[in-house]
């Protein structure tokens, strides 16, 4: 089903939050390191698709999807497939910083290896390292690994939840308006931070900041009103969009 | 209008003033309870009291060692009872909120909170003491049954405060959702938990009506389980109706650690609360 350089591909996606159509009939593909912002007026969709990604917006009550996510090839829908299983492989930045209550740095980035089965201590140590480089993040907490997570700034906050998803090495990383809750100084970091993470992983960010999609995104999809209305090239949505809808959307934002 | 006006500012005013003499005149009770009984119970409190057992009417001394390790006993029973059985109605009402079942289970949890306490004594005396006499079991049934509902309901409030984001992002990593409850939800909402056992066990701990016609009374130690028990609510309240001076006494310092027992349990729970925070914002 999926072409053979694409990580996830979605297929006829729809999605419900009880009778309300929030997303209709959505396809895409999305390549290996590919870097894919989500851009779109507040309200049309971006968040439940990329929800319907890891199997989240079924835990909403009365919600439901239609369609098929290929992950690696594999129908994520497909029947009998664990949930649980497939968040392990596509890990997810909320909009606000969200570290675990009451853990330390160093847990809130091991609590998803050690809950996850990690029982050896040293690997564990040494995955939550990684993870903490990976976000950019090491040198700032190093010391204090013992220190609530809580006690750290917004934008600490942020690549903490970046590492704490890192941790348990998925290849796709879903990232839902990640800096729109922090500073311009922290937010620059967290876009270096996405450029690093392109040579190893997969990132799909939603923003509702078009020069952020500009600055860090090689692909760009437009949503309105539930569609995808429109998908390619960065450079192509931005400065040669097909569908007249992108076109007002890109000009008015620019304008 | 300007009279009007006059006169809703005078109105405000009286409503104000009531608003505000009312709110202190509800502290005085406590006040004028905790003086009068240290004022009656002091005299009696000795070390006898909490180590000798009763002596005969109108013997001196003696203490209410029985009544104090009977409702030990009761009370911890009731909370080893309870505690697990509450918190995970708690836990469901809250994680599983909306179902028809934690709806039902919400409403007959407020019933059985509001449930005169003797009417729960009388219910475990027809279910247990009538069929294997007045114990420590049948009792701590009875206090088991005062406990859960307070238990249950205070742990899903305190539960629901927890923000919904912390059990997103558990789920978002791919924990099962009984772990993200178990291992991140409860967590966060640990010290709003311990305050409503500690408030659950302190209400239980004073709790006489339930404990007349199940545990009854002993005037010794029980020796197991099975036999009736004493407990210090219910000493006291036998003792205050004798007519003999030194058990009114005797009474009265029983009444004080009641007293002391709840504000020790109160005060504790605040300084839990002060030093650990609740959760992040
Ligand atoms: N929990 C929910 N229940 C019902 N409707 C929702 C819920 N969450 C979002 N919606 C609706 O779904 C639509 C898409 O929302 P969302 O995906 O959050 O938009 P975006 O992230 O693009 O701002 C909106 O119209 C919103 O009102
Ligand atoms: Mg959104």
């Amino acid at each position: 089903m999926s072409a053979s350089n694409s990580i996830l591909h979605v297929n006829q996606l729809d999605a419900w939050f009880g009778n309300f159509h929030a997303l209709k009939n959505i396809s895409v593909d999305v390549k290996d390191h590919d870097v894919m912002a989500l851009i779109g007026p507040s309200g049309c969709g971006k968040s439940t698709f990329i929800r319907c990604l890891n199997r989240l917006h079924e835990e909403i009550e009365g919600a439901k999807v239609s369609g098929d996510v290929f992950l690696e090839g594999q129908n994520i829908y497909g029947p009998g497939k664990d949930p649980v299983v497939i968040r392990r492989r596509i890990g997810m930045v909320f909009q606000k910083p969200n570290p675990f209550p009451g853990l330390s740095i160093y847990d809130n980035v091991a609590i998803g290896l050690k809950l996850g089965g990690m029982r050896d201590r040293h690997q564990v140590e040494e995955h939550v390292h990684q993870a903490l480089c990976g976000a950019a993040l090491w040198d700032e907490v190093k010391d204090k690994l013992k220190r609530p997570g809580a006690s750290l700034s917004g934008g600490q906050q942020q690549r903490l939840c970046i590492a704490r998803a890192l941790a348990v090495q998925p290849p796709v990383l879903l990232m839902d308006e990640p800096t729109s809750a922090l500073d311009p100084i922290s937010t620059g970091r967290i876009e270096e931070l996405i450029q690093q993470l392109k040579a190893t992983i997969t990132v799909i960010i939603v923003t509702h900041n078009m020069q952020q999609a500009a600055r860090i995104a090689n692909r760009t999809a437009y949503f309105l009103l539930g569609e995808m209305v429109e998908v390619g090239q960065t450079q192509q949505i931005f400065e040669a969009p097909v569908d007249t809808r992108t076109r007002d959307y890109v000009t008015g934002q620019f304008g | 209008m300007d009279f009007a006006y006059r006169r809703r500012k005078f109105v405000n005013l009286v409503s104000l003033a009531g608003i505000f003499g009312l709110a202190v005149l509800a502290a005085v009770p406590f006040f004028v309870v905790s003086v009068f009984v240290l004022d009656k119970g002091l005299g009696a409190i000795s070390w006898d009291f909490f180590t000798q057992l009763p002596k005969g009417p109108g013997e001196e001394g003696g203490g209410m060692a029985n009544a104090i390790v009977g409702s030990a006993i009761m009370v911890g029973l009731a909370a080893v009872l309870s505690i697990p059985w509450g918190l995970a109605a708690g836990i469901f009402m809250s994680e599983y909120g909306d179902s028809r079942t934690a709806r039902c289970l919400r409403f007959t949890t407020d019933l059985l909170a509001s449930t005169p306490s003797i009417v729960v004594g009388i219910f475990v005396y027809g279910l247990i003491v009538v069929y294997t006499g007045f114990s420590a079991w049948a009792g701590a049934a009875a206090l088991t049954v005062i406990m859960l509902p307070i238990v249950a309901r205070t742990s899903e409030e305190m539960l629901k405060l927890v923000p919904d984001h912390v059990r997103e992002a558990g789920l978002a990593l791919g924990l099962p959702r009984w772990k993200v409850i178990v291992r991140l939800v409860l967590p966060a909402a640990k010290s709003g938990v311990i305050t409503g056992l500690m408030l659950a066990l302190a209400r239980v701990a004073g709790e006489t009506a339930p404990l007349l016609f199940t545990a009854l009374g002993n005037n010794y130690h029980s020796e197991s389980l099975n036999q009736p028990t004493a407990s210090l609510p219910v000493q006291v309240y036998n003792y205050a109706m004798s007519p003999f001076e030194e058990m009114q006494q005797q009474a009265w310092a029983g009444a004080l650690v009641l007293v002391l027992f709840v504000v020790v349990i109160n005060l504790s729970t605040r300084l839990l609360l002060r030093s650990k925070q609740g959760w992040s914002s």
